[in-house]
This record gives C-alpha cells, sequence and structure tokens, in this order.
C-alpha cells in the first residue's frame, strides 16, 4: 500500500501550559489516502477543529508527527483549501474579492494572476453561481445573510484547486434545503476531479452522504474511536438517504455517538 | 368595454419618484440649514457691531471685514497658499512618517512594549511648546511652520496606527496563513485594511492640528503665512485684517476636514455597513 496522504503518527495536542494546560487532542495515528473523502464526527468541543488546524499547518503538534504529501508540517501549507467554522470574510472586501483572495496568494496563481486577472475572475464567478451566489459579487460581506456567507467561504477555499480541502462544519449555519443542494454541489465537485477532503461535521446524514469513510471522536480530550469505511454507491442522492443501507450505516454511526458522548449527569 | 377596463388588474406602480427628490432635499438641506445659520449669526454680529458702535479694532463688523477681504485679497490669498503650503506639506510628511512607524511598532510586540510608554510620555507634551527649541535648532522662516505640522501630526497617527494593527485578529491571520502567505501579506491585505477606519479617524486629528502648528508657528517665528498676517494685524490695531485673516482661516480648516471626511467615507464604507 502506498504511504497516506494524510498521516497522523501520535500526534497530541494541549492548549495553554502549566495550571492551564487544556489537553485537546489524546494520541492520535490515522491515515488518509489521497483522493479519499473522509468525515469526521463526534460531540462538540472534542476538538475537531483542532485537528483540522494541524492537517494544515495552523497549529503544531504537542507531541508526534503530522505528515501532508510525504512532508512533515511544520508550519501552514499551500495546498490546502479551508473552510473555517465562521465564514472568516474580510470585511472589507466584496464577495467576489473574497473568492480571489487565495488567487493573490498562493503560487503558482500569484504570479499568474499577477498578469492576467480575467481567467481567476471567470472561475470566481463560476464557484459562485455554483453555491448560488450569482449576483451578490460586489456585495459585502455584511450584506449577506450568515449562510450566503459560509457558501462564498466555501468557494475561497476552493479557488486555488486545493489538492487538500479542509471543511469545518461548513454547512453548519444553512437551512435544511440549502444545505442539501450544497451536498450535491460538493458532491459533483469532487467527482469530477477528486481531491481529498476532511469534512468535519455533527450532522450524520451529511457524513453519510458526503463521505467514504468516518472517524468518529470521543468526548474531550478527542481520541479516534471507530473508523469506519461503508462503501455506498455515487453519486448519492436525497433518495439514497432512504436507501435501506445508508439508513442502517446511520443507526450504527447512532449508536456510537451516544457511546461517545459524555453522559449528562441528570440523565445518566 | 368600460366593465374590461376596470377588471384589468391595476397597473404595477412605477418606482415612486418621492424618494430621489427627497434624498436630493436632504442633500440640499444638509447644506442650506447649516448655511442659513452662519448667515443668521453673521448678521446678529453686524447688529450688534452697529448698535452699541464698537470700535473695529475691538470688534470689527462682518461688512467691513469682508470688505477688507475683498479689497486686500490679493495679499492675503498669497499668504493664505502660505499656509496652505506649509499645512499640507507637514501633514504629508507627519502622516507618512506616523504610518510607516506606527506599523512597525505595531507589528512586533516586543517593539510594541518597549517604545509605546516613551510615546505617550512624548505625547503629552504640547508640540507647540517645542516651536522656539526649533527656532534655536533650524533658524527662524517658514520652514519651522511645517517642522511644526510635521510633529504635531505624526504623534496621533503613530500612536492610533499602533494601537490598530497591534490588536490582531486571529480569524482573519490565520484565513491569510492557511493559505501559506508570509507576514507581509498579512500586514498588506489584513492588518492594514483592518486599521484604516482608525486611521481616518488619526487623519482628522492629524490635519486639524497641522493646521494649528502651522498657524501658531507662523505667529511666532515665520515672516510669512495667515498666521503672520495675524501678529501684523494685531500690531497695528487693524481688527478689520486680523479677521478678514481669521475668516480665511476658518474655511480652509472646514475644507480640509471635508475633504478627510471625503476620503474617509469613499474608503471605510465598509466599516459604516451603510450607515
Ligand atoms: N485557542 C484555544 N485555547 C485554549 N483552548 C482551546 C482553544 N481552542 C480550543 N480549545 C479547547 O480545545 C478543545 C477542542 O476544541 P475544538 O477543536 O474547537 O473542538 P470542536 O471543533 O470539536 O468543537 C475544547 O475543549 C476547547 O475548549
Ligand atoms: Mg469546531
Amino acid at each position: 500500500m502506498a504511504r497516506p496522504f494524510v498521516e497522523f503518527d501520535r500526534v497530541t495536542l494541549t492548549y495553554g501550559e502549566g495550571e492551564e494546560a487544556t489537553p485537546a487532542l489524546d494520541p492520535t495515528s490515522l491515515g488518509i489516502a489521497e483522493g479519499e473523502f473522509v468525515a469526521v464526527v463526534g460531540p462538540s468541543g472534542c476538538g475537531k477543529s483542532s485537528l483540522l488546524k494541524l492537517v494544515s499547518g495552523l497549529l503544531k503538534a504537542t507531541s508526534g508527527n503530522v505528515v501532508v504529501a510525504a512532508q512533515e508540517v511544520t508550519a501552514p501549507i499551500k495546498i490546502v483549501g479551508m473552510a473555517f467554522q465562521n465564514p472568516n470574510l474580510l470585511p472589507w472586501r466584496s464577495t467576489l474579492r473574497n473568492v480571489l483572495l487565495p488567487a493573490e496568494i498562493v503560487q503558482p496563481h500569484r504570479a499568474r494572476y499577477r498578469r492576467d486577472k480575467a481567467p481567476y475572475v471567470e472561475r470566481a464567478r463560476q464557484l459562485l453561481r455554483t453555491v448560488g451566489l450569482e449576483g451578490f459579487e460586489q456585495k459585502l460581506p455584511w450584506q449577506l445573510s450568515g449562510g450566503m456567507q459560509q457558501r462564498a467561504s466555501l468557494c475561497r477555499a476552493l479557488m486555488h484547486e486545493p489538492s487538500l480541502l479542509l471543511l469545518d462544519e461548513p454547512f453548519g449555519a444553512l437551512d435544511a434545503f440549502t444545505r442539501e443542494e450544497l451536498w450535491a454541489v460538493l458532491q459533483a465537485l469532487w467527482m469530477q476531479k477528486p481531491f481529498t477532503v476532511i469534512l468535519v461535521t455533527h450532522d450524520l446524514r451529511e457524513a453519510l452522504y458526503l463521505a467514504d469513510t468516518i472517524y468518529v471522536m470521543s468526548a474531550r480530550p478527542g481520541r479516534i474511536l471507530l473508523r469506519r469505511n461503508f462503501d455506498l454507491p455515487r453519486p448519492r442522492t436525497l433518495d439514497s438517504t432512504y436507501d435501506a443501507r445508508f439508513v442502517q450505516a446511520l443507526a450504527e454511526l447512532r449508536a456510537h455517538i451516544a457511546e461517545a458522548r459524555t453522559p449528562v449527569p441528570a440523565f445518566a | 368595454m368600460s366593465a374590461v377596463v376596470e377588471a384589468a388588474p391595476a397597473p404595477v406602480a412605477a418606482p415612486s419618484p418621492a424618494k430621489p427628490r427627497g434624498r436630493r432635499r436632504r442633500a440640499l438641506a444638509a447644506v442650506l440649514v447649516p448655511l442659513g445659520f452662519a448667515l443668521a449669526v453673521l448678521a446678529l454680529w453686524e447688529a450688534v457691531v452697529r448698535i452699541a458702535a464698537l470700535p473695529p479694532f475691538i470688534l470689527p463688523a462682518p461688512s467691513n471685514f469682508f470688505s477688507v477681504l475683498v479689497a486686500r485679497h490679493e495679499p492675503i490669498l498669497m499668504m493664505a497658499a502660505q499656509t496652505a503650503r506649509s499645512t499640507l506639506m507637514g501633514f504629508a510628511i507627519g502622516v507618512s512618517i506616523g504610518v510607516v512607524l506606527g506599523s512597525i511598532i505595531g507589528s512586533s510586540r516586543a517593539i510594541y512594549r518597549m517604545v509605546y510608554p516613551a510615546l505617550i510620555g512624548f505625547h503629552t507634551i504640547p508640540s507647540v511648546a517645542l516651536i522656539p527649541l526649533f527656532v534655536i535648532w533650524f533658524g527662524a522662516g517658514p520652514h519651522i511652520a511645517v517642522i511644526t505640522a510635521v510633529v504635531v501630526c505624526f504623534f496621533p497617527v503613530t500612536v492610533i496606527m499602533a494601537t490598530a494593527i497591534a490588536t490582531s485578529a486571529p480569524e482573519l491571520d490565520d484565513v491569510l496563513r492557511s493559505l501559506g502567505a508570509t507576514r507581509t501579506d498579512v500586514m498588506v491585505k489584513v492588518a492594514l485594511p483592518r486599521a484604516m477606519p482608525q486611521f481616518f479617524g488619526s487623519l482628522k486629528l492629524a490635519i486639524t492640528g497641522a493646521f494649528i502648528g502651522t498657524i501658531v508657528a507662523e505667529t511666532i517665528a515665520a515672516n510669512a503665512g495667515i498666521g503672520y498676517v495675524m501678529v501684523v494685524a494685531t500690531n497695528n490695531m487693524d481688527g478689520a485684517l486680523a479677521f478678514a485673516a481669521l475668516s480665511v482661516l476658518a474655511a480652509m480648516g472646514v475644507t480640509l476636514y471635508a475633504a478627510s471626511l471625503f476620503l474617509e467615507r469613499r474608503l471605510t464604507g465598509w466599516a459604516y455597513r451603510g450607515r
């Protein structure tokens, strides 16, 4: 077997030092293959966002090694596209210019973009169209709803055609209809030209609809309780979420999540 | 036939013309109301001076100093141009130094902690108190006005820029860092744009400061500029000339302030969210 694209070797993470030290991640080892679509589910506060920041190099592991594309991660890496839990759009930039941001920074796009902006502007508009934001290109972030900002942030994460896409509850703030529409959009994008995706979500249906491999994490400090590969056929549609296999997988995951949660004392 | 006409759906109302007209009226009112107020004050002033028969060297009537302004507009304009030049040159130099220095101080925790207290200490010295020192160092002349304006401007800009840059936005920084951005990228694309509203706030302080610094320097150490005209006029008990010069100063001050306000609205509209 080839070396995994993303590899964690006994990685731990602790925030703060001394008295204030908060362990966020217990020793975690995992391997994600190139082109794999992975979902990470777990109770809130269990360290899912921290896990993504470790992969992207925004955070340094307290111990252990993170390796991406055969390179040890010691600083932020540029092959990553990341959509954060909050949309984090730059408030002084229009939607279009927010989406164009990676083209201004990541090489080799940076040099090309400086010479000729037109193809990049076209790509940004195309991305905005696929998430239903046509006509909002010139609006400033405060003029968009939370869900629309989140969609713009997704476009920004895809702008520089990253080979590793990290999504931190990107659909959390969306209404059910838009969310399910965007599942289809993301799946179509991924099937066109597979890239590696790590999706953090608390929606088990979303995880099953989009991902092939699902990791279940324990309550803080996070630990991987379960890695499960469901080979559901693609392309998946809303109808396939009612298939027997889908429903059965959902029930199985639900049971594991119930285990992962620290019980609330009053209900224990 | 008429029944058919009546049954037809009511045409969609054309966009009401009231809105743009209302806006224009409001814009007009925003100019006319303060202008009317200023004219009323001038009229009252005129009346008081005439009724009390005050001598012009105590308080000249507006009609008196406006006629002086018209009659001697050439030398007055020349002096005003000198003051404007010193103010703007000092402003430009002072702000440039302030932006660069403030950005450097704000971008490093260590430098910030080291320099900031000293900066605040210097800031509490009224800069005009330094004018006699400048005269000793650089000799009297119009350049003293420029130097004073520089010193007056660069403090507020430096302090405000340093603070604005130092207060970070970790989430926005992370967006850039996750793309592998350099420190310079983060500075140019996040820290500086984010500091723009505070920067323009400091510009308004700087422009009025540069103006006051220039005038004061001209009254102390120059032989040109409106400040110098003020000194000559008061020495000659020429109240009409002094007030003519003052009215020019007021007009220049309002113009400078309006210009920085206009720039601020144009460049930092995002921070006002349409308000
Ligand atoms: N910057 C931080 N400083 C200190 N503790 C943090 C910080 N970020 C997260 N934590 C803690 O680490 C744990 C995991 O956080 P996070 O990765 O955001 O969880 P999740 O995304 O699964 O909700 C939480 O208990 C949180 O309180
Ligand atoms: Mg999170």
